[in-house]
């Protein structure tokens, strides 16, 4: 079947891309600037379609507590919010990586800390990436710069979810969830009518009853499970890894950039080239796992790295990382919801990496 | 009188006037000596059995003393996160709707860290069963005040007694539930005499109909004792639950459908 193709919102792409993907459940709760999520599945109205559950939750807790609930027994099931309702829904993230339960979340990220703004920022990195919740776990962390990629990062997302029976997050903000761009909208897709030999839907006298928990008490039992964990995020981190580059083959800097901050620093780009500068940009679409081992090649070829984001400076740790002090890496960035300019950034590189 | 020699005949699965049901297993429980959990966990298996609900059951458990009722009840069970069962249930039911869903919660689960869960899930009606097991203390954690804990009472975080001036009341969450639209049948029993189990019972089989006919939520609070918690013999905290507790929790249906 072809693609249908609409002029839609960010937030709204999310919404019908979750429908047509064959989603079971989303349990969500207002904030500004995702409403329209919870808003537009709402009015679509799948229940009376696809069979697809829509429930406003009495709160961020509860919501990603149900998300728990359908995931547990195997369903597709997601929710939304924005930065302090994901705060709230922390704890819930940490047993449903805990009890290993295959989910998307979706994160329109906004200015904080606290009540913080509404306005777009990339603030939310560290607790997307490197944990949020209490524990040793990670969420696959997938970062669209384009509302093309609001729809298509929901299919996928599940797809990863399922395949490592492990939370998914799309860490989006303000500025794309927003934004209005046209969209491909894959065809409608039966949801699954067969569940996981995992999931609690029933005990069957054929197996053994089925539990989900992330509890054990045992403090050898617990670490061994907690070794499986980081054996999943091994594998994750070796075959699950997804970038794009732009115009960093013959690049003497270069620039790190997702979401909102690397559609600022495309423009970047050009503007430099134009000014005779060689600068390429290196866009992680999975932030975790995060493209280590491209941008450590890159390191050897370029003379120098600014790092893009609009946050105080958080994903410059990876990148830090990753190049392992080979040339220079500088953040720059925004914060507070104000996106960067494309001419702010090239500013920035010249001043703070190719040093006039 | 039967003759010895006829003993053996007798003894036969089909002449045993009780037996444990399948749906309990043989795991030792983890439960203190003259606890009510084991007495509901068993009840609660018995009517999941009787009504061959085996295959259809999910049930929630909480954080709390019964944490581990999957190791004990023979059926698919999630382990919810320490007051969000009703949330997380509400979820497993509205995705299947024609499995028999229930949550089995403490009081500091269900009436003070989860108690917006609590209402709302009652409030939308959602058509789960709710099983309250209310002891006035925290168990698990070492006997600590609840939001139950009577006025008076003491515990390791009200060593000198409740004092509701500066602890608050005890909060009475099955009224509170009755009161809302959405739930459907509201009572309070207990599990500390035969004829209490019996009535127990009777509760959690007829919440069992009403789920079926799609009714609503349907709130079962078992007053229930913790001689460790209370610090008391079994018989001791049995005889002071029916003196102290039943008079500010007294038994009874609070909300009874009209058919």
């Amino acid at each position: 079947m072809e693609k249908e193709l609409r002029l839609m919102k960010g937030n709204e792409a999310v919404a019908e891309a979750a429908i047509r993907a064959g989603t079971d459940g989303y349990f969500g709760y207002p904030i500004t600037p995702q409403s329209e999520i919870l808003e537009y599945l709402m009015e679509a109205n799948p229940s009376q379609t696809t069979g697809m559950v829509v429930l406003q939750a009495e709160s961020e807790v509860a919501a990603i507590n149900m998300v728990y609930g359908g995931a547990g027994c195997g369903k597709r099931v997601m929710t939304s919010s924005s930065s302090p309702g994901i705060s709230l829904k922390q704890e819930g993230i940490s047993y449903i990586a805990g009890a290993e339960l295959p989910c998307l979340i979706v994160n329109v990220v906004r200015g904080g800390p606290g009540l913080g703004t509404i306005q777009p920022a990339q603030s939310d990195y560290f607790q997307s990436v490197k944990g949020g919740g209490h524990g040793d776990y990670h969420l696959i962390v997938l970062a669209p710069s384009s509302v093309q990629e609001m729809a298509d990062f929901v299919d996928i997302g599940f797809e990863l979810a399922f395949k490592y029976r492990n939370p998914v997050m799309i860490l989006s903000d303000g500025a794309i969830g927003q934004m209005m761009e046209k969209v491909y909208l894959s065809p409608q897709k039966e949801r699954s009518k067969v569940s996981p030999d995992w999931a609690t839907t029933g005990k069957q006298s054929t197996r053994e009853r089925n539990i989900i928990t992330s509890l054990d008490l045992d403090s050898n039992c617990q670490e061994v499970f907690n070794l499986k964990l980081q054996a999943k995020y091994d594998e994750i981190k070796e075959k699950e890894v997804r970038f794009e580059e732009f115009l960093c083959e013959d690049a003497e800097y270069l620039l790190v950039a997702y979401g909102t901050s690397a559609r600022v620093c495309q423009k970047s780009v050009q503007l430099a080239r134009e000014q005779g500068i060689k600068v390429g940009l290196l866009r992680p679409i999975t932030l975790f796992p995060f493209p280590t081992k491209r941008i450590n090649m890159l390191a050897q070829q370029v003379k120098g790295i600014l790092s893009v984001e609009m946050s105080a400076g958080q994903m410059v740790e990876d990148v830090l990382l990753a190049v392992n002090g080979k040339v220079p890496v500088i953040h720059f960035g925004r914060m507070g919801g104000i996106v960067t300019t494309p001419e702010e950034v090239v500013e920035n590189l010249k001043f703070k990496i190719i040093g006039d | 009188m039967v003759e010895a020699s006829g003993i053996k005949e007798i003894i036969k699965p089909e002449n045993l006037a009780y037996r444990k049901t399948q749906i309990l297993t043989d795991n030792t429980l983890s439960y203190c000596p003259g606890c009510a959990h084991g007495t509901i966990h068993r009840i609660l298996a018995e009517i999941i059995d009787e009504e061959g609900l085996q295959s259809q059951t999910i049930g929630v458990s909480p954080v709390g003393c019964s944490v581990l009722m999957y190791n004990y009840i023979d059926v698919d069970i999630q382990q919810a996160a320490h007051g969000r069962a009703p949330a997380v249930a509400t979820a497993i039911k509205r995705l299947l709707p024609d499995r028999f869903v229930f949550t089995y919660q403490g009081d500091g689960d269900l009436a003070a860290i989860g108690t917006a869960e609590t209402i709302h899930a009652c409030n939308r009606g959602e058509n789960i069963l709710i099983i309250f097991v209310n002891n006035g203390i925290y168990g698990m954690t070492g006997g600590q005040m609840a939001p139950t804990t009577l006025p008076g009472m003491k515990s390791s975080t009200s060593p000198y007694g409740r004092d509701v001036k500066t602890m608050g009341n005890p909060l009475k969450m099955t009224d509170i539930v009755a009161t809302l639209e959405g739930s459907y049948y509201v009572t309070r029993q207990s599990v500390h005499t035969p004829a209490n189990v019996r009535k127990t019972k009777k509760a959690i089989r007829k919440a069992v109909q009403y789920q079926k006919l799609d009714r609503g939520t349907c709130f079962i609070e078992i007053v229930a004792n913790c001689p460790s918690g209370w610090k008391m013999t079994p018989v001791q905290s049995n005889k002071w639950m029916e003196e102290t507790m039943f008079p500010y929790y007294p038994l009874g249906d609070l909300k009874t459908p009209v058919e």
